[in-house]
């Protein structure tokens, strides 16, 4: 669906993107995950022909910069900047792009619904707060079902419950077949949405897989930490020697909790950049 | 088509909620109407207020509305939707102009109900007014794409609409103005809804009008090929 051999972008002596070779797949939720500044939003301009850029780049087997006119109905896009009609209401907001996208207007309501905005229909979309007016922007993809939808930063600002809501959709758009690119901050949103991460830092792809791989690719330590109901963490080889001393915790019923040591995506993206992702 | 339509109808949708907007639209047609009613001179020219006011109508609504709409757009980022949605350029732009260009036909047509125009008098002067409208539409497209938000937007189109609604007013008084002005379609179309009659246009009017709309029409490509929509 989407591929880019060594794409690099430049803003006057900056660079900003320095390489980047990356596949993302027909049907797969891909994650970009990186810290603010790190060149995400411009890596989906780059992708959705919004910016030029060197390199090889090819999406629905065309150059971005190629896209027009009916290219466009097969790709759906959130971003931030994405302004909304703020006079009109919600549901006007949307009927707009559901007539220019022939969609019928009884899925309007049914969108809005979905992204918890129901209530709020009616009301003038420059009255919104930022979290339901990035539900709004989430709502305008959200009504058709395109070939691939880029989003950037789809929950941030949201609150647990409908970021936990707009997961359920993204993940629903992917069983509906459409192939998902998305940027976050948010590490475990991307271990359990994605099927493909990248890391992206300061314009580079610094790791690449599945989230689980990514993960052990980095589990240097390999060891399991016990946790006892008298409070005593015990650390054990991850290597068979432990065994015997395992079953004799589990046996006395003194375990309150077992983990082995593999590091999260946080835990990668520091060892890897010597940085956490907060904006 | 579709599209056309589509932003034809955002746009009535907006009017309403826009005071901005709607007051431009209705501040002339409801002073004709005042004025008209209110004052009355003797030996005032016949339907003195419906064509003075008409011409600053023409000046004003649409070059102010446009601008102010395709300015807003840009500075609230919400083109780049709407381009991304494949509605083409040309699109956005005929379904602004056309919702404008009907609005102001409208207005007008309060206008000439409130003067008293009927059969011939009404479809000239309805002529006349569409024609005023299209260009200063064309003039106000260009300065709105031209400018980055709205605060640009106002302080370019400002002087352009003094310059357009009020050269005629001073070219009553003022032989000196009146050979300036006689180069604008304003002044032309004033002095056509002055005489009021057909056989009064002569060709020098189609060839200044005609010059007006190339010159309007060569500054929006220029605007157009230089900045583009979105930027």
């Amino acid at each position: 669906m989407i591929n880019c051999r060594n794409v690099s972008k430049s803003f006057s002596s900056k660079k900003i993107l320095k390489g980047i070779n990356m596949d993302v797949k027909k049907g797969e939720i891909f994650g970009l995950l990186g810290p603010s500044g790190a060149g995400k939003t411009t890596l989906i301009k780059i992708l959705t022909g919004q910016l030029k850029a060197e390199g090889d780049i090819s999406i629905l087997g065309m150059n971005p910069q190629s896209l027009k006119g009916d290219d466009y109905r097969k790709i759906g896009i959130m971003m931030d900047s994405f302004g909304v009609y703020e006079r009109l209401s919600c549901i006007d907001n949307l009927r707009t792009f559901a007539d220019i996208y022939g969609i019928p207007q009884d899925k309007v309501l049914a969108t809005l619904e979905d992204v918890g905005l129901k209530d709020a229909a009616k009301t003038a979309a420059g009255k919104l707060s930022k979290g339901m007016r990035g539900r709004l922007q989430l709502a305008r993809v959200f009504m058709q079902t395109p070939d691939i939808i880029f989003l950037d930063e789809p929950t941030s600002g949201l609150d647990p419950q409908t970021a936990e809501s707009i997961r359920e959709l993204i993940s629903s758009k992917k069983e509906q077949g459409c192939t998902i690119f998305l940027t976050t901050h948010d590490m475990n949103e991307a271990a359990v949405l994605c099927n493909h991460l990248a890391l992206l830092n300061e314009g580079r792809i610094v790791e690449y897989g599945t989230p689980e791989e990514i993960c052990r690719r980095y589990n240097h330590q390999n060891k399991i930490v016990i946790h006892l109901y008298d409070g005593t963490d015990i650390t054990l080889e991850n290597d068979g020697t432990g065994a015997l001393q395992i079953a004799e915790l589990l046996s006395l019923k003194m375990v309150e909790t077992i983990h082995s040591t593999e590091p999260n995506l946080e835990t990668v993206f520091l060892e890897l950049t010597g940085r956490g992702f907060c904006a | 088509m579709r599209n056309v339509m589509v932003i034809f109808k955002k746009q009535i949708k907006d009017t309403f909620k826009n005071k901005t907007i709607l007051i431009q639209f209705l501040m002339f047609p409801m002073m004709t109407i005042f004025m008209g009613n209110a004052i009355h001179i003797t030996d005032m020219p016949e339907h003195f207020f419906a064509k003075l006011f008409s011409i600053m109508y023409i000046g004003m609504a649409p070059l102010t509305s446009v601008a102010a709409i395709i300015s807003e757009e840009k500075e609230k980022n919400t083109l780049r939707p709407l381009m991304m949605a494949n509605v083409k350029p040309a699109e956005y732009l005929v379904g602004i102009g056309s919702y404008v260009w009907l609005i102001c036909m409208l207005g007008a047509s309060v206008i000439a109900v409130s003067a008293g125009f009927t059969g011939t008098e009404f479809a000239f002067y309805m002529a006349v007014m569409a024609v005023g409208f299209i260009v200063s539409i064309l003039a106000g497209s260009a300065v709105g794409v031209y400018a980055e938000n709205q605060m640009k937007s106002t302080s370019l189109v400002m002087p352009v609409m003094m310059i357009l609604s009020f050269l005629p007013m001073f070219a009553m008084f003022n032989e000196t103005i009146e050979k300036i002005a006689r180069f604008t379609y304003t002044q032309q179309l004033s002095r056509i809804l002055g005489d009021f009659n057909l056989d009064s246009v002569s060709n020098t009017d189609f060839v200044i009008i005609g010059i007006n709309v190339a010159v309007f029409a060569l500054l929006f490509n220029l605007v157009y090929h230089k900045k583009g929509l979105e930027n």
